[in-house]
């Protein structure tokens, strides 16, 4: 556990709303979240529970607004800095990757422009010595025929090498933070383990820290030190990844590690969570799973409850878990 | 399971649109939610008043001046003649000539008709002008676009149906359009029909097109398998249920080919080639009035600023349809 | 891409021989003989009649008809019905004439469509929006004569200024420069007025185009590297919306022929619009024909056009 090192990337209190035709819609509730400089942390959580949004308004790239809190980076709150300062650290000092690899390069540029262009925005190199670092990215992380793919365009490479070069292009100028969101879930599971030990290896190398977004809990369980599960736009467990799996201490977190099939019980019924996920323009006054907790009680329907301690730097926003 | 929410008045606003809509009760068919959506377009919903008032018009208009006459377009009053809108009948008129209250509302013509009544009857005629040829080139295109859509993988000797009726649409559509409408209503004998039928078979592309499209996507869709593994015959596939869905783009294209009919029958008029007397339309009026600009603008100004009306108005209802049918435009809650 | 290429013409070859009977067919099919004009006249004796008959080789069944007429086309021997003359030394001349009015219309409507169609995709919803849509869509609706003599109206009531045709009668003897400027004011206010609807139509699609570009991944991916917005908007959005557009530059061909009837008509401007409509109030078959079949033609072309640009600009179909 890292307690002394001033933490890299400081969220608090975040609140990111959408305006729509009848009024502005909460998608996160007020959410707290550390990363330390190398540290890998996981935000976990079905569609719609705000953990994208929430990755997104790290560099503020949503469509919502930041209607409340700060995002401190290195001594700065991202969340009001000015575009330009905004703008310096998108891509050098903070990279990101995206759900949709087949979307999300520009199909009328070649690969190596794409790369060459972070590069020269960002370290100002001429566009040779560009050329060549793109090269040498693209070798790093692991792309065959490396000079071929320079010229290339994305509709000539796979899913998972367009994976590769959209992780190229992150990490080109050697953020201190970068943002994953949802990686792998739009590629196939073998691919999906390639992509993520690069991931880790070139966490490794470059001392990254990493903010994976995800709703699969095995790549959790695999790749990150610490998590945090959120639930309708609040973070309702957090702590260390051999914890939470290990004691999980909020019923939602309990029913999601049920509800995984257990390859070594194959006749056990698989567990669903009953009921669904409420829509954020229509949530309840108190505990947002109350209504699909099989342990709800006095309390719930009325108040929301906060953070509790549960062990070391582990908590739980349950009111069963009060002291 | 229910669950035990307190909506916020923001959900309830939201209604039907709300994902949890069915277990607040809010539940709606997708014809009322297309027309919550629309209603919310201003502009859209200025178009739609305009054109019911203008529907009312016209029949009142051919009503008023074809059955029970009360304004007659076709009295001469040459005492009268160009006398500008809002003007009183003059005192010289016998009495059989009198206009209904004495007055003219939009003035008179060069042989002192009534403006008003001359546009009235306009009215009638220009609209079915531009229904009667839309619903032909509706007819056309859904045929030739539905058939295209659902057969198209059939062969009909080396081609298949989809390559022979495309290619036959891309002939018509290399036809420059208004130079070939021109050509044909001026060899043809001048006849309100023949307008309406040649204006319907030049303008049914687009909407085989866009059936088409239409058709191709829903033929993959899981409810027509389920419709072919009951059983039921291919014509009942297409119309009872291929048809209903393939409808929106349907619509959004009459409603704008609608406009586009009544500009060009206006234009025919312009160039000499419009619908003939006894029959008024807005088109001839305007066409007419094109030599009194200077001396009596009201006789081009009227006739023009109702067919921009009229255009403007189903090109707005168009392009709100189009805006309320397009998922992608409608935002999302959160 | 040289095999898609060689396929694409090929189909269109094809499609201009469908198209060439097509137009011959249609117009044959249409009652009203054309020496019925001159039959009115009452000094034309029924032997000129059949003399004309049977040199414009009326008597003929309809396919001896059509391969004549393409002969005579391809030898340039095709004759006018009204006097005789050559159709096609004709149909150029008119040509060079709508020519200039066309290329100043293309180049107003395209230089002003998309920067109105791009600020507007950018302010989406903010009162420059709101305001050119509802311009655009008036002007759409707008019947073109209408606007046109409004136009007129205004401009020579105002400035005393003479709009109509090609140059202001009584300036042939003047020097070069006035001429020049003379010939330059006539062809302003046809092609603004010509112009505008283009420039209505244009501007919702380069504004559509861009907001669905601007809503892509891509963008998002360049705004993450740090770009700056102007780079994002105009170096990464654009270049992909503009990709139909260049396709549509082919088929703005025809427009040579069909856009200018109207126009033409009002402004008294010489061009092949006006013959067109001459040649079909004199039913001057042959004339009438080649118009129709050039304008046909013209599309065909422009399609093809289109298609080789696309390909030469998007990669994806370039390199097949």
């Amino acid at each position: 556990m890292s307690e002394a090192a001033e933490p890299l990337l400081s969220i608090r209190e975040l609140r990111v709303e959408f305006a729509t035709d009848a009024g502005p819609v909460p998608a996160v509730r007020g959410i707290d979240l550390q990363i330390t400089a190398g540290e890998t942390v996981a935000l976990v959580g079905e569609s719609g529970s705000g953990k994208s949004v929430t990755a997104m308004s790290v560099m503020r790239l949503t469509e919502g607004q930041i209607a409340a809190g700060s995002i401190h980076f290195q001594g700065r709150d991202l969340a009001s800095v000015p575009e330009a300062e905004l703008r310096s650290i998108r891509g050098g000092q903070i990279g990101m990757i995206f759900q949709e690899p087949m979307t999300s390069l520009n199909p009328v540029f070649t690969i190596g422009r794409q790369i060459e262009e972070v590069l020269v925005l960002h370290q100002r190199l001429s566009g040779r010595a560009a050329r060549a670092q793109a090269l040498e990215l693209l070798q790093r992380v692991g792309i065959p025929a490396p000079e071929r793919r320079l010229t290339q365009y994305p509709h000539e490479l796979s899913g998972g090498m367009k994976q590769r070069v959209m992780l190229a292009i992150a990490i080109a100028c050697r953020p201190r933070l970068l943002i994953a969101d949802e990686p792998t879930t739009a590629l196939d599971v073998t691919i999906q383990a390639q992509i993520m030990e690069l991931l880790r290896s070139l966490q490794r190398e470059f001392g990254m820290a990493v903010l994976l977004i995800t709703h699969d809990l095995g790549v959790v369980a695999h790749f990150a030190e610490r998590v945090l599960v959120m639930y309708a736009g609040k973070i309702v467990e957090q702590g260390s990844v051999r914890d939470v799996f290990k004691r999980a201490s909020h019923p939602y977190t309990q029913a999601l590690l049920a509800a995984l099939p257990d390859p070594l019980k194959p006749a056990k019924r698989l567990e669903a969570i009953p009921g669904r996920v409420p829509s954020p323009s229509l949530l309840p006054r108190g505990c947002a799973f109350c209504a699909r907790c099989a342990y709800a009680f006095e309390p719930c329907p009325d108040r929301q409850p906060p953070l509790y301690p549960v062990g070391d730097a582990h908590s739980a926003a349950c009111f069963l878990r009060q002291p | 399971m229910s669950i035990p929410v307190d909506p916020t008045p923001e959900a309830l606003a939201l209604g039907a649109s709300h994902p949890d809509a069915e277990a607040l009760g809010l539940a709606e068919t997708p014809a009322q939610q297309l027309w919550r959506t629309f209603r919310k377009d201003r502009l859209a919903m200025l178009g739609l008043y305009v054109l019911v008032a203008l529907v009312i018009v016209a029949l009142l208009g051919n009503l008023l001046t074809g059955w029970w006459v009360v304004f007659d377009p076709a009295t001469v009053r040459l005492p009268d003649k160009l006398l500008p809108p809002l003007s009183h009948a003059s005192s010289a008129l016998s009495k059989d000539l009198r206009p209904p209250f004495e007055a003219y509302p939009f003035g008179t013509d060069e042989l002192g008709r009534s403006v008003f009544a001359r546009m009235l009857q306009g009215s009638f005629v220009s609209l079915s002008v531009g229904i009667v040829a839309v619903s032909i080139s509706l007819g056309i295109g859904v045929t030739v676009g539905g058939l295209a859509g659902f057969y198209g993988q059939r062969k009909i000797g080396p081609f298949s149906v989809d390559t022979l009726l495309m290619r036959f649409t891309d002939v018509v559509l290399c036809f420059p359009t208004f130079f070939l409408i021109l050509t044909v209503v001026a060899l043809l004998p001048p006849s309100i029909y023949n307008i309406m039928i040649v204006i319907g078979i030049t303008s049914w592309m687009s909407t085989a097109r866009f059936v088409r499209a239409e058709f191709l996507a829903l033929r993959e869709q899981d409810f027509v398998t389920a419709a072919k593994a009951l059983g039921l015959p291919e014509w009942r596939i297409i119309f009872r249920h291929m048809i209903p869905n393939a409808l929106a783009p349907v619509l959004v294209s009459a409603t704008i080919n609608v406009a586009h009919a009544i500009l060009t029958e206006s234009a025919l008029s312009f160039l000499g080639f419009g619908v003939r007397p006894p029959y008024a339309t807005w088109g001839n009026i305007l066409a007419d009035g094109r030599s009194y600009i200077f001396d009596a603008p009201w006789l081009f100004l009227i006739p023009g600023a109702a067919i921009l009306l009229v255009v403007l108005s189903f090109n707005l209802v168009g392009e709100g349809l189009r805006d309320a049918l397009n998922p992608k435009l409608r935002k999302r809650a959160g | 891409m040289w095999r898609f290429l060689v396929r694409t013409i090929a189909q269109r070859l094809l499609l201009l021989l469908v198209i060439s009977i097509v137009s011959h067919t249609v117009i044959h099919l249409a009652p009203g003989q054309p020496t019925e004009v001159d039959a009115m006249n009452p000094m034309m004796k029924a032997e000129d009649i059949a003399r004309i008959r049977q040199s414009f080789h009326l008597d003929d069944p309809i396919y001896l008809q059509y391969l004549n007429w393409m002969k005579d086309l391809g030898t340039g021997e095709l004759k006018s019905f009204r006097d005789g003359l050559p159709v096609v030394p004709k149909i150029w001349g008119r040509f060079l004439n709508s020519l200039p009015l066309f290329l100043c219309t293309t180049l107003i409507v395209w230089t002003a469509s998309f920067p109105i169609g791009i600020q507007a995709a950018l302010k989406r919803g903010s009162r420059y929006d709101r305001g050119t849509t509802f311009v655009a869509y008036t002007l759409i609706s707008i019947p073109g004569f209408f606007l046109s003599y409004l136009l007129i109206l205004w401009v020579v009531r105002t400035f005393h200024l003479p709009v109509i045709g090609l140059q202001t009668f009584g300036t042939e003897g003047a020097n070069g420069a006035v001429r020049v400027m003379d010939r330059v004011w006539h062809l302003v206010i046809p092609s603004l007025m010509a112009a505008l609807t283009g420039i209505a139509v244009l501007s919702r699609y380069v504004r559509a185009q861009m907001l669905e570009v601007l809503g892509q991944d891509y963008v998002r991916t360049a705004r993450a590297k740090g770009l700056a917005e102007e780079h994002v908007v105009y170096g990464h959005a654009l270049r992909n919306a503009l990709l139909p557009f260049v396709t549509m530059f082919g088929l703005l061909l025809p427009g040579l022929i069909s856009g200018s009837v109207i126009f033409e008509q009002i402004f008294a401007w010489p061009g092949l619009g006006l013959l067109g409509y001459e040649s079909i109030l004199a039913r001057d078959f042959p004339m009438i024909l080649t118009l129709n079949f050039m304008a046909a033609a013209l599309t065909l072309f422009g399609i093809l056009l289109s298609d080789i640009l696309y390909a030469l600009v998007d990669p994806r179909i370039r390199l097949q």
